[in-house]
């Protein structure tokens, strides 16, 4: 079973990939995203300063433009911020911590998520409505509103930003799991399976959750830009990360004070990174979504 | 349909009651507004003082009662940095808030619907593609980023447009509204525009998906059979269908626009409850912030509220199933 | 030969997909008299419902019409420009579909959808067009016309919806009405009704209708012609009389014998021992050759139509099944039943 299961696994795997590459776009988009992953992940080897280190920073080289040599006798690509920060540094630094909160906070709400909706799906009845109706409720309120109060009320870092973006977001992927898995559940061999003294535990995992799998994939990818894009907008308006960790969000909100004094480069770098990777996001979560949706061909 | 509302009714007064018990433990029970509020330096004698006066020293279900109290008599309370009654001092900020998410509403409608229609129309065109682009940036775009952006361009190099602020207002029905005149609608392009961008990709998206669907339902391969003229096709059957998901989606998604104007309203200092909100939220200054939730909630509910009534005049089917 | 309406005379439509372009309907021919009801018969993918789309150029991408004529009283609709084909359909050639539930917009009112079927090609006012529905509904056997103009197609019943899309398709008398498998979705004894009824209108009003059904008991108690078609061809026509009576293709005689109607109760019945091919991939020369009883070496090559009776019939089979052995399964033994 699992041995005639594996080779057509691979052979959908490539499927996949084959029906992917079918869009340039999206094969530009996807190389956009694995650059930008590589370079945050080897941020420390590549970038020519610290920027958490306050020691490095000298206010003497504060603003300065793209190109200029400070005193630390290397070309700040990027240009500096006020602190003296080089920004090409501090961006790539900024992309870890985006891309750590984004994909942190994705997949914790996609567990959290899918494990309501797997559960909602497979007890029904009351369970089950109680549990859609608080996740319908939920998902008429703006995430960025939820984000934004759980924050204010959890004070900033790293943690509170991930626990408050997951509680604006689980919601999207329990409606997801839901929405598949109960649809599995009532077809006959569900029923079948649940009367034989087989573990609920191995129904849910080995035939709710697969079904669940492709629309999910969709939703994470989504929700991951989402989360980043959240995270910088909540950093931007004061409310995520401090200056001392800064993220894309940060960086840009820092620069937003200077940018109406023409030093466009300090809020405007970061932005374009910001942008170019959540859009890249997008256009892969669209092509993964067409690819997979089973409706297309006909 | 009356039965119909009254069900509904209740459920929304319901859900308002749930939301504004999680509201206020979420805001009352974590965190501690004595230490932000009350000066450090205070002797214990004003401590106490202050403390029973914003009646921080009753257990949090009493706390609860007389904050649901209060609410039902349209009293939030106090805000603890303008010294104002909270609701004068939000209602005060709504016209303007109102006024930038209904322009952005309606830009992204105006543009967002003919758009997607041509693009769930002529799927494979170029031109659908290029919109299809656009909406894609639209939604994935953050708006803060955008907002700068077009501050840079409009406001800064272009000098076309003021960088933020509100134009003067005119008093119209007892409303402050800033449209009529030349300078107000000059502050208004740039944050409506930004707040629409949004809403723009995703009518795009859902005219475009609804299109194409009833494209390729019977009843359009039936009109065509009968030798329906394509601009009849599109007119007479397409067009009802689609108006449907997309008036339960504007509906829902003006409460989100309204929670989005947050964004939109810090950029451009617009001075709207989302201004008042961030600001609130920095200090703690949580009447402030428990009322505009809790002020949120009802607007959303009142909206849910009427995009069911709209959809089931809109929908035949829904409408007579009300009626038995 | 005057009274043909509709002659389709090679009529070939491709399907482009991922692994190639393959015919769904391969040179397929027949000719419609007025007032005739043409039963088009098949196992779904035999290519019978695109011959009907194709007929009315309602063909859309990755579809293609790649050949032959369609003459609507002598007009060839596949030369007209889509503007004049616009013109025609409904006009001159309607057409009714099988799901009686989605052919109708469920949001917009039954008076105000043949309406507009009836302003698309004629100049009258509303008041004229609805009245003109009313008749139209009328005719079809609808009882109090005047209020269904206001209903919603949710508020009919699957055989009067019916009623509704073949009034519509009869508002502007047209010489031809295609039918797509109409009663498929429906009760028997609401079929029955609608049967009937297509017969009274087909002699009364000299309307033709090709039928297309996977049902040879419908075409049996309806068409004066039939059309079988397999793998996107016309393997056997005629008379439906004559053909159902002795079917000269072996396909044919497969069909028919799963037909219950036809048999004897409690007698066992018999099925066509195997399934159609996909159309990627027909078999070389006759399509059905892997599920003929009859088939030989012979079959490897493309066969010729092959008329009888005077032209009245056509077999498309290297080995047609010869009048007296109907029904027999097996081509050696004769005769068994021709001594009566």
């Amino acid at each position: 079973m699992t041995a005639a299961a594996a080779p057509s696994r691979r052979a959908r795997l490539a499927d996949v990939w084959y029906d992917y590459r079918q869009s340039p776009v999206a094969v530009i988009a996807l190389a956009i995203v694995v650059i930008l992953l590589v370079a945050a992940s080897l941020a420390p080897l590549i970038s020519p300063q610290n920027p958490y280190d306050q020691a490095t920073l000298d206010l003497f080289d504060a603003r300065l433009e793209p190109g200029s040599v400070g005193g630390g006798g290397y070309v700040h690509l990027l240009g500096t911020d006020g602190m003296g920060r080089d920004l090409f540094s501090a961006i790539l630094y900024g992309l870890r911590v985006s891309f750590t909160v984004g994909v942190a906070a994705g997949a914790v709400a996609l567990a959290l998520g899918a494990t309501v909706g797997l559960v909602a799906a497979y007890y029904g009845g009351r369970i089950e409505a109680l549990i859609m109706r608080t996740i319908d409720l939920q998902l008429s309120m703006p995430a960025i509103l939820l984000a934004l109060v759980l924050v204010a009320v959890l004070g900033q870092g790293m943690i509170q930003l991930i626990v408050a973006l997951v509680a604006a977001q689980y919601a999207y992927f329990a409606r997801t799991t839901h929405g598949a898995a109960s649809a599995e559940r009532r077809k006959d061999y569900i029923e079948a399976a649940l009367s034989t003294p087989l573990p609920a535990r191995r129904v849910l995992f080995k035939h709710l959750l697969p079904n669940a799998l492709p629309p999910l994939i969709v939703v994470a990818t989504v929700q991951v830009a989402s989360a980043i894009s959240l995270e910088a907008t909540l950093s931007f308006l004061g409310l995520g990360l401090p200056m001392t960790q800064p993220s894309l969000g940060s960086l840009i909100s820092n620069g937003f004070q200077y940018l109406l004094s023409g030093r466009y480069w300090i809020s405007i770098y970061p932005g374009l990174v910001l942008m170019v990777l959540v859009v890249s996001i997008n256009l892969v979560g669209d092509q993964v979504r067409h690819v997979l949706n089973p409706r297309r061909g006909r | 349909m009356i039965g119909f509302l009254i069900q509904r009714l209740l459920q929304a007064i319901a859900v308002v009651f749930v939301m504004s018990l999680i509201v206020f433990v979420g805001v009352y029970a974590i965190g501690n507004p004595i230490d932000v509020l009350i000066d450090p330096a205070a002797d214990q004698a004003l401590r106490e003082a202050l403390i029973r006066q914003y009646g921080f020293d009753q257990p949090l279900p009493v706390q609860y009662l007389t904050f649901l109290g209060n609410m039902l008599t349209g009293d939030f309370g106090q805000s603890f940095v303008y010294r104002l009654p909270v609701l004068d001092l939000i209602l005060s900020r709504l016209p303007a808030t109102l006024e930038l998410a209904l322009s952005a509403m309606v830009i992204a409608t105006v543009l967002g619907i003919p758009l997607g229609i041509w693009a769930g129309y002529k799927p494979d065109a170029v031109s659908s593609k290029l919109i299809m682009g656009l909406s894609v940036l639209g939604f994935s775009v953050p708006t803060f980023w955008v907002g700068l952006l077009l501050i840079m361009l409009f406001a800064i190099e272009l000098g076309w447009l003021p960088s933020g602020g509100r134009g003067p207002t005119q008093e119209i029905l007892g409303v402050d509204v800033s449209i009529f005149s030349w300078e107000g609608l000059s502050h208004l392009a740039l944050p409506a525009f930004n707040l629409a961008l949004f809403k723009l990709g995703l009518l795009i998206r859902l005219a475009r998906a609804g299109m194409i669907e009833v494209m390729s339902s019977d009843f359009v391969r039936f009109a065509r059979a009968q030798g329906l003229p394509e601009r009849q096709v599109v007119g007479l059957h397409v067009l009802k269908n689609i108006s449907i998901p997309i008036v339960t989606v504007f509906g829902l998604e003006f409460g989100s626009t309204l929670a989005f104007a947050v964004v939109t309203e810090t950029i451009f200092t617009w001075p709207g409850m989302g201004k008042l909100i961030i600001d609130s939220i920095m200090v703690l200054d949580r009447p402030v912030m428990v009322a505009y939730l809790i002020l949120v909630v009802v607007l959303f509910v009142t909206i849910n509220l009427v995009v069911d009534l709209v959809y089931g005049q809109l929908d035949p089917r829904i409408r007579t199933k009300g009626a038995a | 030969m005057s009274d043909v309406v509709l002659s389709v005379q090679g009529l070939a439509t491709a399907f482009a997909t991922r692994a190639g372009s393959f015919k769904a309907v391969d040179g397929v021919s027949f000719d419609v008299r007025r007032g005739e009801v043409v039963g088009l018969v098949g196992e779904s993918g035999s290519g019978k419902s695109v011959t009907g789309y194709s007929i009315l150029g309602l063909i859309e991408p990755p579809g293609q019409i790649v050949g032959g004529r369609v003459l609507l009283e002598g007009e060839d609709l596949l030369a007209l420009s889509p503007d004049k084909l616009r013109r025609m359909r409904g006009a001159r050639v309607a057409m009714v579909f099988q799901d009686p539930m989605m052919t109708l917009n469920p949001v917009l009112k039954i008076g105000t959808q043949m309406a507009a079927a009836v302003r698309a090609h004629d100049r009258v006012s509303k008041a004229q067009a609805l009245a003109r529905a009313r008749d139209a509904l009328g005719t079809v056997g609808i009882p109090s016309p005047e209020e269904r103009l206001d209903a919603y197609p949710h508020q009919l019943s699957g055989g009067m919806r019916q009623r509704v899309a073949i009034a519509t398709a009869l508002l502007h008398s047209p010489s031809v009405i295609i039918a797509d498998e109409p009663t498929t979705a429906l009760d028997v004894s609401i079929q029955g009704q609608i049967l009937a009824e297509v017969r009274r209108l087909a002699d009364e009003t000299g309307t033709a209708f090709v039928w297309i059904t996977h049902d040879l008991a419908v075409v049996s108690s309806l068409a004066d012609e039939v059309c079988v078609m397999y793998a996107g061809r016309i393997v056997e026509r005629g008379p439906a009389e004559a053909v159902i009576a002795s079917p000269r293709h072996p396909y044919t005689q497969g069909l028919l014998a799963s037909v219950p109607s036809l048999h004897e109760p409690g007698e066992r019945l018999p099925q066509v021992p195997g399934s159609a091919p996909p159309p990627m991939e027909r078999p070389e020369g006759c399509a059905f050759r892997p599920r003929c009883p009859r088939a030989t070496d012979a079959c490897l090559v493309d066969p010729v139509i092959q008329t009888y009776d005077g032209e009245r019939r056509a077999a498309l089979c290297h080995h047609p099944i010869e009048p007296d052995a109907a029904w027999n399964t097996s081509s050696t033994s004769t005769a068994s039943r021709s001594a009566s």
